[in-house]
């Protein structure tokens, strides 16, 4: 009786997963035709990186990819679409941890067929998805994740992988040199980071570059509150024990600015001065709220560091008037990774104009060099793969009568300075005293 | 010293802050035996309504110390209406079924709760600092402690007492009682069991909701909130013994002051050391500490 | 119980044929959305097992993340690469932590084995997040695995992976189908009866408890190990209580009465999350909460008689 109405159901379900499977196959998956050119997106869309991240970086691939099609961006992107075709993007959320999205990633060139995709906030999942590129030999352009273990451990030798962003490496590299030439008499530091690999990894930075241009600095906390804690009572008790010179924190979204409330609230930022990696992505929500000296890093030389130019004007305004707020550093990456493949398109397809193959795409795309509304980017690293970038720190401070954020005392730190030379792993780079930095 | 203080004055507002969120899931399940993953949501709730309502009350100027109103309206009206909502719409559709059923029924209205709190009001961060700052901080052994955090510890004391006194010395909290110590007799007497339950929601999720609105003011209120809450709701109230009030506030202590000592003294630990709290309890007392060990059918 | 008696394994086995044939037919996503979720299916059979005893696991993802773990250390620390060898490593490292664990967890019932099971998983949780070597949150990647020595590249290396998840989901359902029937799967329908029963009548029921602890943390270890050589990565969200939550949820909607539910339950789910996250990027978790609750609400005979003779009991 019991195996009879298991069989029933079972073949009623059987038949509704028959009909879904139909349904999937016989969804759109349309050709290329040439004249246009799907392109996957992937970024988070819900949960706590949305906010900071995902939905500013969804902004900015909306942004870009109207604009593009309108042919409105200024020189030298000015041409219609990517090499003539239609941008059709496919957005998806980043959300659902490393299975789902390694499935949905399959989804995408498979089953959507999309010509290439960019995306990919979260390095969990990078790594997940890397191996993956290279097996489905689809171009893809991860924007934004930092680990630098992509190009040095996971995929050594890539063909259709590309990182437009430069590593994580960088930041903290910049922070310690930061810190150390604003506040050269620091002795002390301690650090605050989320416990997850982007903290851990950050942290493990921080304190092998502090520890290479300061040998005498001393690391005197470290703590590690869980992702999303967003109570740090007794984490800042401890720090304002410490006694710390110096904090580190790579803190970002709702931890960044519940930790910013109260951390000023008890007055941590007047005993130390507080490096805020990401700050930047807080700061005009913060405001008045974000006590001034801070150390602000924006994770590269975006948002409020951006050099000065037409396509910088263009980019902040187009995004004011459309998002009303100001870009900050994910939606300058994805901008960044969304024309440098409109360049590697269009450098592959020539003067002639015709869409071209994805191979002449890689070709183009290895090694470029490439204007963006941060500056310029280069392709220089993991055999041409991986882009590297300077990195910029200033110092906070809010003016209650315009009511303004502005960053003074800013530092850039070109690219040769803050990143590995090519085929030299980061902490080994780091470790070794920066042997072939160039400052 | 200086950190055994900082332990104690750290634990103090961890545990406050526990046992206020916490104690309304413990009271669901005491009476209606349903574990609540839905209290996330709730505590959510309160707090984005709290945002939300000090955000614009503030933004208009009106006098400040009044905004501190606006937390348990906010929470009340969370409570009354989402709470009423949920019980009303789903929850009395599926009363006697199992209880695990009934965990995965909180879990799918927690499920669109998220999605729901999304529409609303979006992924970007909401805040409501002004009240967190407005009383400014007091010095304990040199350390600074805001007062509002404090004030909390008072907060939570006052709860318990008050709930305490609802479920012992008033009419309806001693029917309450009755119904969790044996729910059936309790009907068998005449005790309308369906409208206590719908009187036990409201009561817990205006309790998870003031939980969420009295964080709001220290806290950036992002999508995912809920989600750490329930985790941490969930191990105060098996250690304490689920259906227990006291059970919570001990759990409560206990969580607290563990936390803010790994914190000071053992950072690494910090991640698994509730966990492993709540292992250790229920490997010596299976039931919490203070649940009652249920007679078994024979 | 011959063949020819029982339909069950007359499904099981047409379904291992028919999907090893499908195979070779379907597109590349849709066959990996299959394996993926038999593979998942198999954590969930562990999950159901212990449900028909009356014991609900809020926290398989335990032993599901110990074999997807022992999958990816053996290919990396052993540099053992064989499918085979990193599937028995990852089913003997299951069994051997929950003959240990079983000890302690055989001794509660209900909510609180849910939340001791819980506690154990996110022990784990924690204890790899704060394992730098182990790459924390972002865990690390599996290298592709061999067969016997051969090792296949691209299209062929997928379909050997299906296969092999095919064959081993196969003889797992064979193997838990043929234990049902037998005294001691028998035994678990009559613990979550009434367990002072069983205790007068003679068995043991912490004994029969155990064994299926241990059982259920094998077929999920064996479940975690093939997800790793799916997915070619494995890292600590294997072990979070969401993921446990959603095996489940899988074995509530589709029933504990017989070993086929589970394969279909897990593929619905799959299906469900895949297309709400394609045409509703921005209410999938509206969507799949809201699909939960239609079930539960309008499938009761989804939820087999296990779960309603307890509700006609209490």
């Amino acid at each position: 009786m019991l195996r009879g109405t298991n069989a029933h159901r079972a073949s009623a379900l059987g038949a509704g997963i028959a009909l879904a499977v139909g349904l999937g196959i016989a969804a759109p998956g349309s050709a290329q035709d040439g004249s246009s050119l799907r392109i996957g997106i992937v970024t988070f869309l819900s949960g706590g990186a949305a906010g900071p991240f995902g939905v500013p970086a969804r902004n900015a691939a909306e942004l870009m990819v109207s604009a593009l099609n309108e042919g409105s961006v200024p020189a030298p992107y000015d041409s219609k679409g990517i090499a003539g075709a239609t941008i059709e993007p496919i957005i998806i959320d980043e959300a659902g941890g490393t299975q789902t999205q390694v499935s949905e990633y399959r989804n995408l060139v498979e089953r959507q067929n999309v010509d290439l995709v960019i995306g990919y906030i979260s390095s969990g999942d990078c790594q997940a998805v890397a191996p993956v590129v290279e097996e489905l030999k689809r171009l893809t352009v991860f924007f934004d994740c930092g680990t630098p273990q992509i190009f040095e451990e996971t995929v050594t030798d890539p063909q259709y992988l590309f990182r437009t962003g430069p590593t994580a490496t960088m930041d903290s590299v910049g922070a310690a040199r930061y810190l150390l030439e604003v506040a050269p008499d620091t002795e002390s530091f301690a650090g605050i980071n989320q416990n997850y690999a982007w903290g851990q990894d950050s942290w493990n930075d921080f304190v092998a570059a502090m520890k290479v241009l300061k040998p005498e600095v001393e690391v005197v906390g470290e703590q590690f509150p869980k992702l999303y804690a967003g109570q740090y009572g007794a984490e800042i008790s401890a720090l304002l024990t410490s006694g710390a010179d110096a904090v580190h924190s790579s803190f970002w979204g709702g931890d960044l600015e519940g930790f910013v409330f109260q951390a000023a609230a008890r007055g941590l930022f007047q005993r130390s001065k507080v490096v805020l990696t990401t700050g930047e992505t807080a700061m005009f929500r913060l405001g008045a709220q974000m006590p001034d000296g801070s150390i602000i890093g924006a994770r590269g030389p975006h948002g409020v560091f951006a050099p000065d130019s037409p396509l910088n004007d263009w980019f902040r305004q187009q995004y004011f008037d459309r998002y009303g707020t100001w870009p900050t550093y994910p939606s300058y990456k994805m901008a960044q990774a969304i024309l440098g493949v409109k360049t590697a398109y269009e450098k592959a397809a020539g003067a002639g104009g015709a869409l071209p193959s994805q191979e002449e795409v890689i070709a183009a795309f290895e090694g470029l060099e490439y204007e963006a509304p941060s500056g310029t980017v280069k392709m220089a690293i993991g055999n041409g793969h991986q882009a590297i970038q300077g990195v910029t720190y200033g110092i906070y401070s809010y003016d209650r009568d315009s009511g303004q954020p502005s960053l003074t005392d800013v530092r850039s730190y070109q690219a040769e300075c803050v990143n590995p030379p090519d085929a030299v792993k980061s902490l080994d780079w780091i470790n070794s005293g920066f042997e072939g930095a160039s400052c | 010293m200086l950190t055994a203080v900082a332990i104690v004055v750290d634990g103090a507002v961890f545990a406050a802050w526990l046992f206020i969120v916490s104690v309304g899931l413990t009271l669901i399940y005491g009476v209606m035996r349903i574990l609540n993953i839905a209290h996330g949501s709730l505590y959510a709730l309160g707090a984005y309504t709290a945002a939300w309502l000090v955000g614009a009350y503030f933004a208009q100027g009106y006098p400040p110390l009044a905004g501190y109103l606006l937390l348990p309206a906010a929470a009340l009206l969370v409570g009354v209406v989402a709470g009423l909502a949920i019980e009303r719409g789903v929850l009395r559709l599926m009363y006697g079924r199992d209880e695990v059923i009934m965990v995965l029924v909180t879990y799918a209205i927690f499920l669109v709760l998220e999605d729901v709190i999304k529409l609303i009001w979006g992924v970007d961060p909401y805040f409501a600092y002004q009240p967190y700052g407005l009383l400014g901080t007091v010095d304990v052994l040199g350390l600074p402690y805001p007062i509002y955090d404090l004030a909390t510890i008072a907060l939570a004391i006052v709860i318990g007492a008050v709930v305490w006194w609802g479920l012992n010395r008033t009419r309806v909290g001693k029917l309450l009682i009755a119904v969790i110590h044996d729910r059936e007799m309790s009907m068998a007497v005449g005790i309308d069991v369906t409208r206590l339950f719908a009187v036990t929601f409201v009561l817990g999720a205006v309790l998870a909701a003031l939980g969420g609105a009295v964080s709001a003011p220290k806290i950036s209120v992002v999508p995912g909130i809920g989600v750490e809450v329930i985790v941490l709701a969930f191990a105060v109230v098996v250690i304490g013994g689920l259906g227990s009030v006291g059970g919570a506030m001990i759990g409560a202590v206990i969580v607290g002051f563990a936390r803010a000592a790994a914190v000071h003294l053992l950072p690494e630990a910090e991640l698994f050391v509730i966990y492993a709290i709540m292992a250790a309890v229920l490997v010596v007392r299976p039931y919490g500490l203070f649940a009652k060990p249920e007679a078994r059918r024979i | 119980m011959t063949l020819g008696r029982n339909p069950t394994v007359l499904v099981l086995a047409a379904a291992a044929v028919g999907l090893l044939g499908l195979g070779l037919l379907m597109p590349d996503w849709l066959r990996f959305l299959v394996q993926i979720s038999l593979a998942n299916s198999l954590a969930v059979l562990g999950v159901m097992l212990q449900m028909r005893a009356g014991l609900v696991s809020f926290g398989q993802g335990l032993y599901y993340c110990i074999g997807g773990y022992a999958a990816g250390m053996s290919g990396h620390l052993l540099g053992v690469s064989d499918a085979f060898a990193l599937l028995l490593l990852g089913l003997v490292a299951s069994i051997l932590v929950a003959m240990a664990l079983g000890l302690l967890m055989s001794r509660y019932r209900e909510i609180f084995f849910a939340m001791l099971s819980l506690a154990f998983s996110m022990i784990l949780y924690g204890l790899l997040v704060r394992a730098e070597a182990l790459g924390s949150t972002d865990g690390f990647n599996v290298p592709p695995a061999t067969f016997l020595g051969i090792a296949f590249k691209g299209g062929e290396h997928r379909y050997a992976t299906y296969a092999l998840t095919c064959a081993l989901a196969f003889v797992v359902a064979l193997a838990l189908n043929r234990y049902l029937v037998s005294t001691l799967g028998y035994l678990g329908d009559a613990i979550r009866e009434n367990e002072i029963r069983v205790e007068y009548l003679g068995a043991s029921v912490r004994r029969t408890l155990y064994i299926k602890y241990v059982i259920a943390a094998g077929v999920s270890g064996l479940g975690g190990g093939l997800v790793a050589i799916a997915v070619g990565h494995v890292d600590p969200d294997l072990a979070y209580w969401t993921t446990s939550g959603e095996f489940v949820f899988v074995a509530l909607l589709s029933g504990t009465g017989n070993v086929l539910a589970p394969f279909v339950g897990s593929l619905l789910l799959e299906f469900i999350r895949t297309f709400a996250f394609a045409y509703a990027p921005y209410t999938w978790q509206m969507i799949l909460g809201g699909t939960m609750l239609l079930l539960i609400l309008f499938l009761p005979g989804g939820l087999w008689s296990v779960i309603g003779a307890r509700a006609e009991r209490s």
